[in-house]
């Protein structure tokens, strides 16, 4: 049976994991490519490598620490953080990446996911999309780390992306987002309702329970979480060991 | 040991090479056909489209050149795809290593998402591939088009049906999933083919 798939997200600035973290074994406790390999020896499914360098110095950092990943890692990786137009996504892609996380540049230009899935498969493109539940119950697109709305609603989006040919959709939730209370379970449903492609779950992770609702009410395929992986609260070992109790498929 | 890398013009090759060179192989990305005949071992990878790979193929002279290989080869992926009798995707002949045809999976629930993507487990794994790999193993797939049970299957997987998770005839071997991006459980299988 197809394993519901567990992520840890790692913000990469200068080459360097941005968040602190409780790994001890580590030599260099903010290397990217170490941290990512005591994931995947944990037994993560997947793992993204968020760039939020601005610079251009910053940008060339990333290409070799995702071409250190490639070498390294023997499960496949997402890369996302500033890819704006093709070029960018076969520079990444030429450094092994797996798959790209596209987000505020499909938003502004939605052809974008069309030339991707075109050139490369639908494989390689995730749009990751940013919403917000408003106060009239509505939930809006939002681009530039979630300053900016731009009159786009999660369903119509997603869907949109998906007819152009996204592989997957990465929904974070910025009202639950670092909150710890859960993830937006009921949106997520209503995504898995309307999509024929898989969701991941992005924002609200703070226990065990709440990745079991994710995959359960939320109907999501895969879930992603940063702090409670960085931090040591939960550990994926004990997580995927609970949520098979709970008879959740996971790969052990 | 020489192991040649088949450069078709495929998408990612470079995650096979990593992986081999994790297990201190050297391996040469050629389609050049003499160095392909004087492998010890044959790498068959990739990503993309049947018909335009197939296409390459006949027009290099590669096809014969896999066809009459002697020394162990495996198809990977669409590598897998390639060497069975026809291809859905593009309604393609393919090599007819294995004569069996490749289908498009047809949902039959909403759940059943297509491409198929992410960690799998394998059943009925046969030796000598999966040696020390057990049924129940996930390893890692993405694809939309499958190879149907046949005589030739060495591992089943289910998704919407059971399908051929690998593939057996002679020295030809083949996996639908990517033993380079599997863990541990693929690295044991691409040693497993290497000590062949």
């Amino acid at each position: 049976m197809l394993a519901k798939r567990i992520i840890p997200c790692l913000d990469v600035k200068d080459g360097q994991t941005v968040k602190g973290t409780n790994f001890v074994n580590l030599r260099q406790a903010g290397d990217p490519v170490e941290l990512g390999r005591a994931y995947s020896e944990q037994g993560a499914d997947e793992l993204v490598f968020l760039d939020i360098t601005a610079s251009h110095e910053g940008r060339k950092t990333f290409t070799s620490m995702v071409e250190r990943v490639a070498l390294e890692l023997s499960i496949p990786f997402t890369v996302g953080g500033g890819i704006n137009e093709l070029a960018d996504v076969d520079r990444m892609l030429s450094a092994g990446a797996d798959k790209v996380s596209i987000n505020s540049a499909a938003l502004r230009r939605p052809g974008l996911i069309d030339e991707i899935s075109s050139h490369y498969g639908s494989q390689v493109c995730v749009v990751a999309i940013d919403a917000r539940r408003e106060e009239d119950g509505k939930w809006q697109c939002y681009v530039n780390g979630g300053r900016i709305s731009i009159g786009k609603t999660l369903f119509d989006w997603a869907h949109e992306a998906q007819e152009r040919g996204a592989g997957e959709i990465l929904f974070t939730s910025m009202n639950h987002d670092g909150v710890k209370t859960g993830f937006a379970n009921e949106a997520l449903r209503q995504l898995a309702e309307r999509l024929t492609i898989p969701v991941i779950a992005s924002g609200g992770a703070g226990r065990m329970e709440h990745f079991r609702d994710a995959f359960r009410l939320g109907q999501a395929d895969a879930a992603l979480a940063a702090s409670v992986f960085h931090f040591g609260e939960i550990s994926i070992p004990e997580l995927k060991r609970y949520l098979r109790q709970e008879n959740i498929n996971v790969r052990i | 040991m020489e192991v040649a890398v088949v450069d078709y013009g495929a998408g990612n090759i470079y995650s096979v090479i990593h992986a081999l060179e994790r297990l201190g192989i050297r391996p040469t990305l050629t389609n050049e056909a003499e160095l392909i005949r004087r492998a010890d071992k044959v790498v068959f990878p990739g990503q993309g489209e049947a018909r335009q790979a197939m296409e390459y193929l006949r027009q290099t002279g590669l096809d014969q050149v896999i066809r009459n290989l002697r020394q162990p080869i495996l198809g990977i992926c669409i590598g897998q795809q390639l060497m069975c009798r026809h291809s859905a995707e593009g309604d393609v002949d393919c090599l007819g290593i294995f004569d069996v045809p490749v289908l498009r999976f047809q949902p039959q629930r909403h759940e059943d998402k297509v491409p198929h993507m992410g960690w799998n487990s394998l059943e009925d794994v046969a030796s000598p591939l999966f040696d020390g790999v057990d049924d129940g193993a996930y390893v890692y797939f993405i694809h939309s088009y499958y190879v149907p049970l046949c005589p030739w299957t060495l591992a089943t997987t289910r998704y919407i049906e059971p399908f051929s998770a690998a593939l057996h005839r002679d020295n030809f071997y083949a996996t639908q999933f990517h033993p380079e991006k599997s863990g541990c459980v693929g690295e044991r299988i691409l040693k497993n083919f290497l000590s062949l």
